[in-house]
Formats: C-alpha cells, sequence, structure tokens
C-alpha cells in the first residue's frame, strides 16, 4: 500500500508542475500550429503526394512528434532535481527505486499525453475526418509510444550529470528519430538505407499504426497492425528494463 | 508494508555505531567509530571540513554503505533493515532539498505520502509540524516566495513529520543569519523538550554545539577526538585564556615561550592568545615582561574556556566557519530561486 501512495504522489507532482508551467502549455498549443498550416500547407501545394492530403498525412506524424520531443525534454528533469537537491528527498525515502521510476515515469507519461492529446482539436480546423471513435483507438497506440519514450528520457537524465548534454540528445535523439519515423514523408519510395533505418525505429511503427486508425483506407500500411504493436510493446518492456536500471544506480 | 517491533537495544541506546568505517580508495573518511547515544539526547558533531561527519551522519542515513562494521538505529540495522531505519529517521540536509515549485503544503504532503504517514493523521500532523516552526500562515504559499530561513524551517518540519525517533542535522544553520539561527535554536530545544526526540547534528558554530548540545564529540581524521558534556569539555582542558592586543605580536609570542609562561599561544593580526592555568597569577608577569622587553600593550582581556579552545586544544586548529562553504550554500539557494 505505501509504496503504491508513494507511485501516486509522485506522478501527482509531475502532472501539476507540468499543468502549471503555463508558457510551456502555450507553446506545446502553439508549436503544432505552425507546422500543421504553415509547413503543411506548403508542402501540401509544392510537393504533392499522389491521392493523400498532406496535412491529413502529417497530423499523426505530429502527434508523435510532439510526444517525443516533451518525452525527452520531461525526463531530462530528473537531472534538475538533481541540481536543486530535491532528488535526495526521494532517495532516502523508505520507497524502492523501482517505485520511484514507476512514479516519475507514468507522472511525465501523463504529461506527454497531455501535450498529444491537445493536438488533436487541430484536426478539426483543417479537416481531417475525425471522431470520438478514431480518438478513443488512437489513445491506447499513443500510450504505447509515450512509455518507451519516456524511459529513453529518464535513462539519459540517470547517466548525465548536468543539462548541459541536452544539445546532444536534441541532435542524437530527437531529430533522427523524428526524421526516420515516417512522420514527414512516406517511406515507399525513399532508397533502401533511409527505409532501412527507419524500420529500426520503433517509432516508424507508432507513426505507422496512427496513420492506420486515423487514416482508414486512404493509408496504404506499411506493416500489419499486430506487428505494430507487439514492436511497441517490445520497445516498451527494453526501455523500461534499461530505464529502471540506469535509474537505479544513481546516488 | 507491516511495521515489525524493533528489537530491543541494550538500555535505552537508540544509536548504537560498532567498527562503523568508510574508506574512499585509500583514504579513510571514518576510522571504526564505536559510540551510543541516548534516546532523547541532543548530539553535536564538530570537526573541521573533511573530518568525516557528513560521511559518518550519510552511513546512519543509510545514504552511503559502511566499508565494514555497522550500526543500529531504533534497533535496526543500517545495512540490512535500511528501509525501517529511514522510517525511524528524520534527515535535514546541509543543502537545501525542497521543491521550490511547490507549496509548502505540497511539499510537506509528498513526504508524509512516501513515508507512509497514515492518511486520517496526514492533514493534523502538517498543521501541527508548521505550528512548531511558525510557517502556519504561509503554509499555502509557493516555495520561490519563501527566504532561505523559512526554507529551513520547512525543512525541519518536513523532517519531523514522520515521527522520526532521530533527527538528524547536517548544519542547520549554515548560510543563515544571526535571527534565523536562534529561530532553530529555539525549535531544537523545543524539540528536545516536547517530544524527548533524538537529535544529531553537525556544526561548524562552536557557540551552537556548547549552546544546544547534551553531549559533544569532536572528530578530526575520521576519529573521535573527545567527547562529553560541554561543560565538562571544557573543565578538561583546564585555565584560561589570556588575549593580549599589541603591535607586535610576534614577538610577545617569543617571548611567552622563552620565559615558560605559556605552551598553548595562538597569534593573529594584533592579537595573542595565550592559554595559561591561572590568569589572575600569570597575567602580572606576562605584563612585567613585556614591559621589560619595550612590548607595547593595547588591551588585555582574561576569557573562561569555551567551545572554540576546547576545539583549539584537541585538534590543534581553529574552527574557522569556512567561508566558501557558507558562499556556496548561499549559491545553491540563489540557483534554486532563478531556476523556477
Amino acid at each position: 500500500m505505501s509504496e503504491l501512495r508513494g507511485i501516486y504522489t509522485l506522478w501527482l507532482r509531475e502532472v501539476k508542475k507540468f499543468l502549471r508551467e503555463k508558457p510551456r502549455l502555450i507553446n506545446a498549443f502553439c508549436q503544432p500550429l505552425l507546422w500543421l498550416f504553415i509547413f503543411g500547407t506548403g508542402m501540401r501545394f509544392s510537393s504533392a503526394i499522389p491521392g493523400i492530403n498532406y496535412q491529413e498525412f502529417i497530423f499523426p506524424g505530429l502527434v508523435i512528434q510532439a510526444m517525443l520531443f516533451t518525452s525527452m525534454f520531461l525526463g531530462v528533469s530528473v537531472i534538475w532535481d538533481r541540481e536543486f537537491g530535491f532528488l535526495k528527498e526521494i532517495l532516502v525515502s523508505p520507497i524502492s527505486r523501482t517505485c520511484i521510476f514507476l512514479g516519475k515515469m507514468l507522472g511525465v507519461s501523463t504529461d506527454v499525453m497531455i501535450q498529444g492529446i491537445i493536438i488533436f482539436p487541430f484536426a478539426f480546423l483543417i479537416g481531417i475526418r475525425t471522431d470520438l471513435y478514431i480518438f478513443l483507438k488512437a489513445l491506447p497506440i499513443m500510450l504505447l509510444v509515450t512509455f518507451g519514450l519516456v524511459c529513453i528520457g529518464l535513462t539519459f537524465a540517470s547517466l548525465m550529470k548536468s543539462f548541459e548534454g541536452f544539445g546532444l540528445i536534441q541532435t542524437f535523439i530527437n531529430l533522427p528519430m523524428f526524421f526516420l519515423s515516417g512522420a514527414l514523408f512516406p517511406l515507399a519510395n525513399v532508397p533502401a538505407w533511409l527505409q532501412w533505418a527507419s524500420y529500426l525505429n520503433p517509432l516508424t511503427y507508432g507513426v505507422d499504426a496512427l496513420r492506420t486508425v486515423m487514416m482508414g483506407d486512404t493509408w496504404v500500411q506499411l506493416f500489419p497492425m499486430s506487428l505494430d504493436i507487439l514492436v511497441l510493446l517490445g520497445f516498451d518492456i527494453l526501455m523500461f528494463i534499461i530505464g529502471k536500471t540506469a535509474f537505479s544506480r544513481t546516488d | 508494508m507491516i511495521k515489525k517491533p524493533p528489537k530491543m537495544c541494550k538500555k535505552q541506546n537508540i544509536i548504537e555505531t560498532i567498527n562503523l568505517t568508510k574508506k574512499f580508495g585509500t583514504n579513510i573518511a571514518v576510522d571504526s567509530l564505536s559510540l551510543s547515544i541516548q534516546q532523547g539526547e541532543v548530539f553535536g558533531l564538530l570537526g573541521p571540513n573533511g573530518a568525516g561527519k557528513t560521511t559518518f551522519l550519510s552511513m546512519l542515513c543509510t545514504i552511503m554503505k559502511p566499508t565494514s562494521g555497522t550500526a543500529l538505529i531504533n534497533g535496526y540495522d543500517i545495512i540490512r533493515e535500511h528501509p525501517f531505519v529511514r522510517r525511524s529517521i528524520g534527515i535535514v540536509f546541509q543543502d537545501p532539498s525542497v521543491d521550490s515549485d511547490m507549496t509548502a503544503r505540497e511539499n510537506l504532503q509528498m513526504h508524509a505520502d512516501l513515508y507512509d504517514v497514515p492518511v486520517s493523521e496526514q492533514k493534523n500532523r502538517i498543521k501541527a509540524v508548521l505550528q512548531l516552526v511558525g510557517l502556519l500562515d504561509k503554509a499555502d504559499d509557493f516555495l520561490y516566495t519563501y527566504s532561505g530561513g523559512m526554507r529551513r524551517r520547512l525543512e525541519i518540519a518536513r523532517g519531523l513529520l514522520h515521527y522520526p525517533k532521530v533527527l538528524f542535522l547536517d548544519e542547520p544553520t549554515i548560510g543563515l543569519d544571526p535571527r534565523s539561527r536562534e529561530h532553530i535554536w529555539e525549535y531544537i530545544r523545543k524539540l528536545r523538550e516536547r517530544e524527548n526526540m533524538t537529535i544529531i547534528l553537525t556544526t561548524h558554530y562552536m557557540e551552537e554545539a556548547d549552546s544546544l548540545c547534551d553531549r559533544i564529540a569532536i572528530i578530526d581524521n575520521g576519529k573521535i577526538v573527545v567527547m562529553d558534556k560541554p561543560s565538562l569539555l571544557k573543565e578538561g582542558i583546564g585555565g584560561d585564556t589570556i588575549t593580549i592586543g599589541c603591535n607586535e605580536p610576534e614577538r610577545l609570542h617569543q617571548l611567552l615561550i622563552r620565559e615558560k609562561l605559556s605552551e598553548r599561544i595562538l597569534i593573529s593580526d594584533m592579537e595573542v592568545k595565550a592559554g595559561v592555568k591561572n590568569g589572575n597569577l600569570v597575567l602580572p608577569r606576562v605584563l612585567e615582561s613585556a614591559f621589560n622587553a619595550g612590548i607595547h600593550i593595547n588591551s588585555v582581556t582574561i576569557s573562561r574556556p569555551d567551545m572554540n579552545d576546547v576545539f583549539i586544544h584537541h585538534t590543534g586548529k581553529t574552527l574557522q566557519v569556512d567561508e566558501v562553504r557558507e558562499k556556496s550554500g548561499r549559491l545553491a539557494m540563489m540557483k534554486r530561486r532563478r531556476a523556477r
């Protein structure tokens, strides 16, 4: 029981902090708008993909992108906790390291889901077909993507000693994972090396699954849905184990 | 988790360390330290920087694993039963460790959840500890609006929240102004009287140790140099201190040694401090010698020994408040204020 209460209180802290940070929420709301309306409109009219509305095409990709960037940024917040001493207060409590990690992960995951969900209303603005049913089918896929990503962020936070390394994460994790996920362009016609690099990226399967749910028949699936889910599940489990191990070693 | 009843310690020793040792490579930070502390005692650890105080404390708080030896706190072994030890102790760290983006009440609420304070008692307990440190009217303010002293008080309140048997205070007043320091002393005294709590504190401030502690251990190079009641420690070194203000402290120093008037002499810019058996008898001879040697004397004081003298006597060092550390403490506070 006490461990559950510990997890709950750590979860609550993350969510409270996220919702209180107004500038971040405004940013979370506005950045996808730029991608969707400026980048999306530009691409739609200049390099059209036959049979596909480009804005409809990148919409699931942007949801994933927003979740990716938020996961990394918030995951690394553990470094702030350490820098300002608060991590110590949690680490000396009777709660086990695994539960601390779980509480932090669930809290950040909730924030990331909020970030992803915020973008959904824009679907109506650009006239994408969407309804409650589609939204509800999208949620579990988003959740699977989120858990793995948050664990990556927490892993780096456990290994990094200061915030200076965040630029490296930006360059070597965020952008490659984003560009290689098929979020911005279809992977059907690209050179083989780019295709294979993308297939190694778990996010590719998340984007594929999300498009399958949201675009219906207009989207030609890369992989069957069951494979997408399986890869994401494997990604979550692997990253959870790595993250938990890395975090347990911090002191 | 089911709390199992603590094993009975010998008599009423709430803390017992047995050859507790910590090595970092070849450097021995804590050297086979054995001591017992009784329930309800306020116990002070004094020592210069790097003496091993914080390492010793970290091991008792189960933050650090000992290299060898062990300790019992409230009957629980710090190595094998650390979750129980953690429930039995409250810790106030040297560096700030509150979340400044949250209110005082939220910080305490979280602590109560982490330490498994029963839900039905949480509200009242939080109110009680806030009242003790005089922060009840600021309970719902965000901590970035708090001053350094207020944060410290909140950290003490937090350390008390889960009814610990022992409270550890690592440099509780470092970086605080005299008034805030006075406040913190007051709470420590209150705690001892009201809750019969055992308090272990480390400090740099001699007068703090002297006025608060029932017993003091002076630690140097990882070992206990001396351990006793403050009054006995002061009596133990015997004699008085004569402080002489003059223009040529170096010459006076040599003169006092040559004339065998004192053996423990400390000189500073314009002063000579000499430890002597009986100040009233020695002082006239000191003045006479100085006069004969042509050393001009500006002022003279005789004082009974204080903790500073005890410290110098046993470690051969002055325990000046470390300015660098104080500054870094303040820096950390500024940093966190900026980081909100």
